[in-house]
C-alpha cells in the first residue's frame, strides 16, 4: 500500500431501479482518488450522485462493476466485514446530521470507536473530546444530541465520522442545510483534515463554491461523469 | 468489550422509552408471579390432597383374601361321570397370614421398601345402652403407623403413647359423638365371638372421611389380638411403604408370587386420584402460559413500536459499522433485559404472594393438621419461572430483532 495506490478505485460501476420501472441510474461509472485527495462530485439533481455515494460507503451492495477501497475489492464481501470496513475505514456525514438522539453528543461520537475496539473506553472518550474540540463544540459534550443546534449537529456528526481516523471521509450534501457561516467552518475543517492529516475527501455539493476551492471536481450527469 | 456495548446501547434505548419498557416488564412480571404463585399453591392443594389418601394408604397392602380355592373338588375327580360335593366352605380363620414374621423380616430387609406395618383387624360392636353400633377395630403399631402413614396427624385428642396401655382404643371421632363418650371414658364392645370387653378411650381418630370415622377404632396389636382372642402372631394384613410410590404395581406384582398372598398396591386402588393431579397441574401450567404468550405478545408489540421509531438510529449504527448481528444483539438483548428484570421481579412477588396465601387460615375437616391454605415453595418451579420468562421474551424479540437487522440503511437515509 504506498502511498501512490488509489484509496478508492471504481470500475464499471452500474446499477439500476427496477421499481416500478427500470431505471438505470448509473452507466459505467469509473474513477480513482488519490490518498489526501479532496473531491467533489457536482451534477444535477437526480443525476446519481447519492446513489453512487451509497455504492461506495460499501451500503449499498446491489449494483455491478466493482470498488476497491485501499486496494481491496468490496465484491462478495459478508455484511460483518463490510461493516468492519465502514467503521475502520470510512466516515461518512449526511446531509441530516443523523445522531442518536437517546445518547449524548459525546457518546454519539464514541460509538464507532467503542464498536472498532482498538482503544479502551477512556481512550475512545479522550480522541472523541479532541476531536470536539477541534470543530469547537467539545463545550456542548455532555449535551443529548438533539438539544443542539442544526450546524452543531453537523459539526457532531463529523467529529463521529473521525473517531477512526478513517481513510477516507464521505459527505452527502455535508453543507446542504447549513448557512454560509456554518458552511466555511465545515470547509474549512474538511480542508484541513486534507493538506493536514492526509486524509482523503469524497463530497457531494449543491455549492458551486464550495466546489470549486476542492482539489478536484468530478461532473456527473444522467448517471455517467462526465468530467473529471 | 462487543457484547458489553451492544447491551449499553440496549440499556439506553430502554431508558429512552422508559415507560414502554416497564410496561413490557410489568406483563412479564405478572405472567412469572401467576406462575409461580398458581403453581404453586396447586401443588401444595395436591400434595394436600394426596395426603388425604396417598400418605395414609399403605403403598402395598399384603392379605388374605376369603375365596372359594381355585381348584374345586369336582374338578379334581374323573369328568365322565357325575360328581357330588356337599357344601365346601372357605375355612374358618384363613385370613390369618402364616408366617407372618417371616415375611415381615424378608420385607424389611428389601431396599426397595421404606418401612413395614403389621394389621390386624376385628369386626365388633359398641354397646351403647341397649343398641349395639357396628365398629372395626384396626390393631395397629401405632409408633410405625405415625412414623410410615401420618397416623398421629388423624389423632385430633389424646396421646399416641396412650395406645400403648393396656385395654386401651382409640375411637372415631363420629362414634365417638354418636356414643357420647369422650377421652378418658369406657366403652364396652362384643366381639364377633360373643365376648364382651371393657376398653378405655385414649383418643378419638379424625380422617375427614364420615362414613370412616363413623365405624373405624384403632387399638395397639396386642389389645386387638387379646380382642379377638388370638396369639401374638396374629396377623391378617401388612401394610408395606416403599420409598418410590411409583414402585407399587410391579413390586406388588412380586409379593404376589414371592408370598403366595393378595397383594394391593395403591395405584390400583386410587388409580382415579392420579387423574385429578395431573388435570390440576395441566390448569396451572395452562394459564401461566397463556399469561406469558400474552406478555410475550405485548413485548413483540412494544419492540416493533421501538423498532419502528429507531430506523433512523439502526440506519445510523450500520452506516458507521455495526452490522446486521450486533443490532440484532442489541434488540434481542433489549427483550432479554424485559425478560429478566420482568422475571427476577416476578419470581419475587409470586413468593411474596404464595408466602401471603400460606398464611390464609385454612382449615377442613379431613385434614386436622391443616391450618393454613398450602402451598408448595420447591425451588425447582423458581428456575422453571426465569426460564419461562426468558424464553417468551427471546422468542418474541427474535422476529423484531431480525427485523431491525435487515433494515436496509440506505432506504432510510435516502427516505429523508
Ligand atoms: N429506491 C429507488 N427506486 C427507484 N428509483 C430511485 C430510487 N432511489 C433513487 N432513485 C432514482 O435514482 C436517481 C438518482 O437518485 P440520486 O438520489 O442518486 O440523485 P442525486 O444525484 O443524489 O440527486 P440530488 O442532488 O437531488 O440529491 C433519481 O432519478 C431517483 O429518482
Ligand atoms: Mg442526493
Amino acid at each position: 500500500m504506498s502511498n501512490g495506490d488509489p484509496i478508492i478505485e471504481t470500475r464499471g460501476i452500474a446499477k439500476s431501479f427496477h421499481d416500478p420501472v427500470e431505471v438505470q441510474v448509473l452507466k459505467d461509472v469509473s474513477f480513482a482518488m488519490r490518498r489526501g485527495e479532496f473531491v467533489s462530485i457536482v451534477g444535477k439533481s437526480g443525476c446519481g450522485k447519492s446513489t453512487l455515494l451509497y455504492i461506495l460507503s460499501t451500503m449499498d451492495t446491489d449494483h455491478a462493476g466493482d470498488v476497491l477501497i485501499d486496494g481491496e475489492s468490496m465484491t462478495g464481501l459478508p455484511g460483518d466485514r463490510l461493516a468492519r470496513v465502514r467503521n475502520e475505514k470510512i466516515g461518512f456525514v449526511f446531509q441530516f446530521h443523523y445522531l442518536l438522539p437517546e445518547f449524548t453528543v459525546l457518546r454519539n461520537v464514541m460509538l464507532p470507536g467503542l464498536k472498532l475496539g482498538l482503544h479502551t473506553a477512556a481512550e475512545v472518550e479522550t480522541r472523541a473530546m479532541d476531536r470536539l474540540r477541534m470543530l469547537g463544540i467539545a463545550d456542548q459534550a455532555l449535551k443529548l444530541a438533539n438539544q443542539l443546534s442544526g450546524g452543531q449537529k453537523q459539526r457532531v456528526a463529523i467529529a463521529r465520522a473521525l473517531i477512526n481516523d478513517p481513510l477516507i471521509i464521505m459527505g452527502d450534501e455535508p453543507t446542504g442545510n447549513l448557512d454560509s457561516h456554518n458552511s466555511e467552518i465545515v470547509f474549512d475543517i474538511f480542508r484541513e483534515l486534507s493538506t493536514e492529516r492526509g486524509q482523503s475527501l469524497l463530497v457531494v455539493t449543491h455549492d458551486d463554491d464550495f466546489a470549486a476551492r476542492t482539489d478536484r471536481i468530478i461532473e456527473m450527469d444522467d448517471g455517467r461523469i462526465v468530467s473529471a | 468489550m462487543g457484547w458489553r456495548l451492544l447491551i449499553g446501547i440496549a440499556l439506553t434505548l430502554l431508558r429512552a422509552r422508559l415507560r414502554q419498557s416497564i410496561v413490557a416488564a410489568a406483563s412479564v412480571m405478572f405472567g412469572i408471579a401467576m406462575f409461580i404463585t398458581l403453581t404453586g399453591f396447586m401443588s401444595g392443594l395436591n400434595g394436600l390432597l394426596d395426603g388425604l389418601i396417598l400418605d395414609r394408604t399403605p403403598h402395598i397392602r399384603l392379605y388374605n383374601e376369603i375365596k372359594p380355592i381355585a381348584v374345586q373338588p369336582a374338578q379334581l375327580a374323573d369328568s365322565s361321570g357325575h360328581v357330588f360335593v356337599g357344601s365346601i366352605k372357605p375355612k374358618e380363620g384363613l385370613e390369618r397370614i402364616r408366617n407372618a414374621s417371616a415375611i415381615m423380616d424378608a420385607l424389611g430387609n428389601d431396599a426397595r421398601v421404606e418401612g413395614v406395618a403389621p394389621r390386624v383387624v376385628a369386626q365388633v360392636f359398641f354397646n351403647v345402652g341397649t343398641t349395639e353400633l357396628p365398629g372395626v377395630v384396626n390393631g395397629v403399631d401405632p409408633l410405625e403407623e405415625a412414623r410410615l402413614f401420618r397416623f398421629k396427624d388423624y389423632l385430633v385428642q389424646g396421646e399416641l403413647r396412650g395406645m400403648l396401655q393396656a385395654n386401651s382404643i382409640v375411637l372415631g371421632k363420629t362414634l365417638a359423638e354418636k356414643m357420647l363418650v369422650d377421652v378418658g371414658d369406657v366403652v364396652q364392645l362384643t366381639t364377633a365371638r360373643g365376648e364382651r370387653f371393657l376398653l378405655k378411650v385414649v383418643g378419638l381418630y379424625q380422617s375427614g372421611i364420615a362414613d370412616y370415622d363413623k365405624v373405624q377404632c384403632y387399638a395397639s396389636m396386642q389389645n386387638t389380638q387379646k380382642i379377638l382372642g388370638e396369639p401374638s402372631n396374629y396377623i391378617t394384613d401388612i401394610a408395606v411403604k416403599l420409598k418410590d410410590l411409583d414402585e407399587a404395581p410391579e413390586v406388588a406384582e412380586e409379593y404376589r408370587g414371592t408370598f403366595g398372598l393378595d397383594a394391593l398396591d395403591i395405584r390400583t386402588a386410587n388409580a382415579q386420584f392420579e387423574t385429578g393431579t395431573t388435570v390440576r397441574n395441566i390448569i396451572s401450567y395452562a394459564t401461566s402460559i397463556v399469561l406469558l404468550v400474552v406478555a410475550g405478545f405485548g413485548i413483540y408489540n412494544i419492540l416493533n413500536m421501538m423498532i419502528y421509531e429507531k430506523l433512523d438510529s439502526i440506519a445510523i449504527l450500520k452506516a458507521t459499522g455495526f452490522s446486521g448481528g450486533d443490532v440484532r444483539i442489541i434488540f434481542i438483548g433489549l427483550s432479554l433485559i424485559i425478560g429478566i428484570s420482568g422475571g427476577a421481579v416476578g419470581l419475587a412477588a409470586g413468593l411474596g404472594l404464595s408466602v401471603a396465601i400460606h398464611h390464609v387460615p385454612f382449615t377442613t375437616q379431613a385434614l386436622p393438621a391443616v391450618k393454613t391454605f398450602p402451598v408448595d415453595f420447591s425451588a425447582h418451579r423458581y428456575v422453571i419461572g426465569i426460564v419461562f420468562a426468558l424464553i417468551t421474551t427471546y422468542v418474541a424479540g427474535f422476529f423484531p430483532a431480525r427485523k431491525a437487522s435487515r433494515v436496509d440503511p440506505v432506504q432510510i437515509i435516502r427516505g429523508k
